[in-house]
């Protein structure tokens, strides 16, 4: 029997794969902006090269999420564009900049001081939109955004701008470049590869700073999602699991293993939005919808559940082919 | 301002500007492979050259068609969740079908874009087709929900109300005027396209007569439009019908039709008057429109008094918008037809001044019959969003201030336009290569 559990499982992998590809592609943006001194031309060359071929699919997974949300869960979807349009007004904005800049700076057969500028706001929605986009999901957890008859009561202000939601978006950026220094590592030019290990050391003690943060904050911000956390069922294995996965990437930055880096940043990352899962426990906006109320029709189910398998078995070998084309023999090109 | 406007002008700008990087996103991958195609079977470096110069041009305007694409799929719930939270049950099949679409879309295009050394010319030459394959695609199924709004269909509702009861989400998909709609503006789309290619083109023949570059580049175009544009005036012709079968209120507000009657003329420009209830200026073709919708010249056709004024669109702006999108038609099918003729008859490409220049003037009225048919189709099916089921103002949010949105996503939108416009300037006519391609030759 099909059921509203496995598009909640289905959407939670979207966001899973969006965090790990189109994150990075955010956090490349981040490493963009910080770039400084004699390389930083060449050094956001190689960052334009590993980011050019594959954003726009990488992109793609935000919105496989948002119809997937608004077909399967259509009173959720609408609750949190009524409630949160403000941060996710600004999401979109950042994403259309972001996009639309990389591309013109690419593109553009400019003299070097307007693609600068086209860089320069490329980054710039590099580094914010991650911020709004942990804000608006950290806003759902909270608790705040409240429903009476279906119908959003608590504003447009509910949720997303209190500490925890703001410490849950800094936290989202900064993972966003963690992952995106880790995968570098396989694409800059040798003699940058260890500027790229520190850099990626540093923002993991960051993650794990923001992590201790935004989980005590939860406490206070968002009781019921941090009373969700803490009680459930997997949350040991899951803890064990991620405390493993931070201690592997410290390790192997440490003594430049940067494949299995790359593995143990994959399985942090992952981990951590298994948690935010984990936490959220069939709710999509706490307290008041769940994946059960959420306006799921059973036709909608069985009608798309086909379509996301043969999605997906056609989608995993092209998926496969572009990143082996583009990411396989990167070093040697 | 108030809300229900702002929230009907962002949604209608986003689109507008939308609708022209996707049907860029589907004909220009068709034209660089077949250039590519051509390369392939003659070695003419020249059309390796077109090939990479129009891919440059495509990856501009897909990448701004894709986040504002994105941008759309936001908006749908920011600006209408009542409508969402109503119909996405109902049209999220196609809406997820048109994602793995793009999916593949922007994956072989990625391929294609960054590709060039990496695979064989012949697999780069597959991306290409792949890339207007998945083009195609993902814009048909989007026109499927759109259709759906036009002619809803697939779903049950609880007696005595609206509320969706049972869903059939491939009947929702298969709604009657899918196919009219979809054939419509895929056809639209090569048209539109083509002849935007073959303007930039001839202006290049016009500025440099012998330009072997421009002249491969005009011909590929003329090919596309050639093929397209008659079969869009056929496809026209299936529209109008089904509208005024499915959707007569539409049609009455295209034709300026306020009176129900026998015989109806068909009026070719003129202004509507909505408080009078008649047209000013136009030129009446007496039971012509009779005839193209039924072939009975006699027979009756629904006018505006056949619905209540609340369920009337706006009869001024879809007649005129109509009167733009058949004119624009009309003048693209002479100017096919005038350089098919010239072509058979001098057994080479026309490159007559005059000719270039028509061609030149004539360019922009596919991108302007696309917006203008965009129009009559949305316009036309106000006040509904769904037709005859739910009323546009019922569908808006309750969020306040809309206006500042609205002017910002204005501004942005006004922004990446003009400068899509001019990076896509400096492709053209500032490249060194141009002239590394005549020497080449």
């Amino acid at each position: 029997m099909i059921g509203v559990d496995l598009f909640w499982w289905i959407m939670g992998t979207g966001l899973i794969i969006y965090v790990m590809t189109g994150g990075a592609d955010y956090g490349g943006g981040v490493w963009d902006l910080l770039a400084r001194g004699k390389e930083q031309a060449r050094e956001r060359r190689m960052i334009e090269a590993a980011i050019g071929p594959i954003w726009e699919v990488n992109h793609i997974w935000v919105i496989f999420i948002i119809v997937t949300m608004f077909s399967v869960f259509p009173k959720a979807f609408a609750a949190i564009c009524i409630a949160l349009h403000i941060p996710i007004s600004l999401v979109v904005v950042g994403m259309i900049l972001r996009g639309a800049c990389f591309t013109f700076r690419g593109y553009g057969l400019q003299p070097g001081a307007t693609a600068k500028r086209w860089g320069m706001i490329f980054a710039w929605a590099s580094l914010i939109t991650p911020i709004f986009l942990g804000m608006t999901l950290a806003a759902t957890s909270s608790g705040e955004i409240r429903l009476v008859d279906g119908e959003v009561t608590s504003g447009y202000f509910s949720g997303w701008l209190s500490p925890f939601a703001v410490c849950t978006g800094v936290l989202t950026l900064v993972i966003f470049s963690l992952t995106a220094a880790v995968y570098l590592l396989h694409e800059v030019e040798p003699d940058m590869v260890q500027r790229f290990r520190d850099r990626a050391f540093k923002a993991q003690i960051v993650v794990l700073v923001l992590l201790a943060i935004v989980y005590g904050l939860a406490h206070r911000d968002a009781p019921i999602f941090a009373e969700q956390l803490d009680n459930s069922a997997l949350i040991w294995p899951l803890r064990f699991f991620i405390v493993l996965a931070v201690g592997a990437v410290f390790w192997s930055l440490k003594n430049k293993h940067d494949d299995l880096a790359r593995m143990a940043v994959v399985a942090q990352v992952a981990g951590v939005v298994l948690g935010w899962g984990l936490a959220m426990d069939r709710y999509l906006v706490i307290p008041d919808l769940t994946i059960d109320n959420a306006g799921a029709h059973q036709e909608t189910l069985e009608a798309m559940a086909p379509v996301f398998i043969a999605g997906a078995v056609l989608l995993v070998p092209a998926l496969f082919m572009l990143f082996r084309v583009f990411k396989s023999k990167s070093k040697e090109a | 301002m108030d809300d229900l406007f702002s929230a009907r002008a962002q949604m209608g700008l986003s689109l507008a500007f939308h609708i022209l990087f996707g049907i860029a996103g589907m004909a220009m991958p068709l034209m660089m492979a077949i250039a590519e195609t051509v390369w392939l079977r003659t070695g003419n470096q020249i059309y390796l050259e077109l090939a990479k110069r129009w891919s440059k041009g495509t990856a501009i305007l897909f990448a701004v068609g894709a986040v504002s694409g994105t941008a759309l799929s936001f908006e749908l719930g920011l600006l209408w969740p009542g409508f969402m939270k109503y119909a996405g049950p109902v049209i999220g099949t196609p809406f997820s079908l048109e994602g793995f679409a793009f999916f593949f879309e922007a994956i072989f295009l990625g391929i294609y874009l960054y590709g060039w050394n990496k695979i064989s010319p012949k697999m780069h030459c597959l991306a290409g087709y792949l890339v207007a394959f998945f083009g195609l695609a993902s814009g048909t199924i989007v026109i499927a929900v759109n259709a759906w709004m036009n002619t809803p269909a697939g779903f049950t509702t609880v007696a005595g109300t609206n509320e969706i009861a049972t869903i059939d989400v491939w009947g929702a998909v298969f709604n009657p005027a899918f196919p009219t709609q979809a054939m419509h503006s895929g056809l639209g789309a090569y048209c539109a396209v083509a002849f935007a290619v073959l303007g930039i083109h001839c202006f290049g023949l016009l500025r440099e007569k012998n330009n072997a570059f421009h002249l491969a580049a005009a011909k590929i175009a003329f090919g596309m439009a050639l093929v397209a544009t008659p079969l869009q005036m056929l496809s026209g012709d299936i529209s109008a019908r089904h509208v005024g079968e499915y959707q007569p209120a539409k049609l009455a507000a295209m034709e300026g039709l306020y009176k129900t009657q026998k015989g109806a003329p068909l009026a070719l420009g003129g202004i509507p008057i909505d408080d009078e209830e008649r047209m000013i200026g136009a030129i009446h073709i007496p039971k012509a429109l009779s005839f193209l919708q039924t072939g009975d010249a006699d027979a009756e056709i629904k006018g505006l008094d056949a619905f209540p004024e609340e369920d009337r669109p706006n009869t001024f702006w879809v007649h005129l918008a109509f009167q733009l999108m058949v004119a624009c038609g009309s003048a693209m099918m002479g100017l096919v037809s005038l350089g098919a003729f010239l072509w058979w008859r001098g057994k080479r490409f026309p490159t007559q001044r005059w000719f270039l220049k028509a061609a030149l003037l004539v360019h922009p009225l596919g991108l302007v019959a696309v917006e203008a048919g965009w129009c009559v189709t949305e316009l036309g099916r106000q006040p509904w969003v769904i037709y005859n089921i739910m009323r546009t103002e019922d569908a808006v949010t309750p969020m306040p201030g809309l206006w500042v949105p609205c002017l910002f996503f204005t501004a942005l939108y006004v922004f990446l336009g003009i400068t899509v416009l001019i990076l896509l300037n400096n492709h053209v006519f500032h490249s060194p290569s141009v002239v590394a391609v005549e020497r080449s030759k």
